[in-house]
């Protein structure tokens, strides 16, 4: 053989549209996995304000909970957080070898769940909190 | 479908002519009916692609010993549809009417040999198994992804069977039976190791693998699977089955599936990959973890 052709990395998220459902609940997993890490960060700086009173911490809450932005990012991490679990557990019956004929509708359930569970809190984070 | 072309002219006298006036003759006569044959075709090929009982064929070409086929493209093919037509099928009506370079693998046109797994719209499947009439059109034909391209629609399936036979696809024992005994394996046992006998070696779902495709050691499902079929084969006996969790259990092993499922929605025999991969995952824990 003399040559051949490798097409790259094209073929492989170039094709999101052909990607079947394992597929994407993979890519969704991996994806709220690390936004989820990225949050634990941000939540360990917001409460370690604590640790110089409680006053500070008080105070940040309400700086932060009056903004209409960290309310609608609060919506988002409630979904990314949701999804991440109810996949996690369609992943431990994957792992323990349950209902695998069934992952696809799985997935699909789990998005679905989210969705209802998120617009369900909408009016709850958007009015806020008063502390 | 028939590989062969019949031929529509035939030139019945040829044989028997002697005179060179004749020949002269018959020359002319043959000039005529090729030139009417070219006409023919051409015809034929202009009323395929407009009649409706025609399917749009776009199929991947590349050659890098043809100066024009150098940089791949899409080559556009109608092909007249008969009750029944399957990919396999529209690519061979190509080949014989259209262009006679276009390459591609196949054998069996039953799904039994396993050389023809192509990417049709968008995922892997076996040229003959798939009915055009199941497909939108344009139907879009390439090589298999994630495999190095070596012609239009063949590709590199060296890398495939390397790992095919790094599990050690054959039966061994250390339990032999008496002179006189045959090697009998329970219907239970049978039953369970079923579906992992099926696979073809098409690698439509090694092609498939997003791990595959990023790290080239990934044993990959059909391998997996062959190596399951032997370690769930009772006969092999315990230590038989050690040896391969040992080669399962590597780096590159099961733990590099990522459950996507992709494998098993693309195995044209049905194997339930994901599921095989997963059992021998537990399997590998179970062996690690003695508690018992
Ligand atoms: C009840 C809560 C949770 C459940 C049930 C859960 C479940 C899982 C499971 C089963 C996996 C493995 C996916 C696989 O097999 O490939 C996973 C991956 C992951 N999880 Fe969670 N998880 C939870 C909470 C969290 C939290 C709070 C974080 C972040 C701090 C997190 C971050 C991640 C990340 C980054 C991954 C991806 C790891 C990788 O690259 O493979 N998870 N989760
Ligand atoms: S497991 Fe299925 S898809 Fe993979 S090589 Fe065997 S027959 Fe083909
Ligand atoms: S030609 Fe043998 S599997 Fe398709």
């Amino acid at each position: 053989m003399s040559q051949s052709y490798n097409r790259g990395l094209i073929e492989d998220f170039g094709r999101w549209r052909e990607f079947s459902a394992g597929m994407w609940a993979w890519i969704f997993h991996k994806f709220t996995g690390w936004v989820l890490v990225g949050y634990l960060f941000t939540h360990i700086a917001v409460l370690s304000t604590a640790l110089s009173g409680a006053a500070p911490y008080t105070n940040t809450i309400q700086a932060l909970e009056s903004l209409l932005v960290v309310r609608i990012l609060e919506v988002g991490l409630l979904a990314v957080a949701v999804f991440h679990i109810l996949n996690g557990l369609r992943l431990l019956f994957v792992d323990l070898g349950v209902g695998l004929e069934a992952q696809d509708k799985s997935f699909y359930a789990s998005l679905i769940l989210t969705g209802v569970i998120v617009v369900a809190s909408v009016p709850t984070f958007l009015a806020g909190v008063s502390i | 479908m028939s590989t062969q072309v019949p031929e529509q002219v035939e030139d019945e006298s040829s044989a028997e002519s002697v005179s060179p006036g004749k020949q002269k003759r018959d020359a002319k006569k043959r000039e005529r009916a090729e030139r009417l044959q070219e006409q023919r075709e051409a015809e034929a090929a202009e009323k395929a692609r407009t009649a409706d009982d025609t399917y749009h064929l776009k199929v991947f070409r590349y050659d890098p010993e043809v100066e024009g086929k150098q940089e791949p493209r899409f080559d556009d093919f109608y092909v007249p549809y008969k009750q029944g037509m399957t990919v396999l099928d529209a690519l061979m009506w190509a080949r014989d009417h259209y262009d006679s370079s276009l390459t591609f693998r196949h054998s069996c046109r039953q799904a039994i040999c396993g050389s023809d797994a192509l990417f049709v719209n968008g995922s892997q499947r076996l040229g003959c198994k798939t009915q055009l009439s199941d497909l939108s059109e344009p139907v879009r034909v390439e090589p298999l992804p994630h495999a190095d391209v070596v012609k239009d629609l063949v590709v590199d399936m060296e890398h495939f069977y390397d790992q095919m036979e790094a599990v050690e696809p054959y039966f061994q024992t250390n339990s032999l039976p008496a002179e006189d005994e045959e090697q009998r394996q329970t219907r239970e046992n049978r039953e369970k190791v079923k579906m992992s006998t099926r696979c073809i070696w098409c690698s439509a779902c090694m092609s498939s693998c997003n791990i595959a495709a990023g790290d080239n050691e990934y044993l990959g499902p059909a391998a997996i699977n062959k190596a399951y079929r032997f370690a769930m084969d009772e006969r092999e006996g315990e230590d038989m089955k050690q040896r391969r969790l040992e080669i399962l259990e590597q780096e590159h092993g099961v733990w590099r599936c990522q459950t996507q499922f992709s494998c098993t929605e693309v195995c044209p025999k049905d194997i339930p990959l994901t599921e095989h991969i997963q059992e021998l995952k537990r399997e590998a824990i179970k062996n690690n973890l003695k508690f018992w």
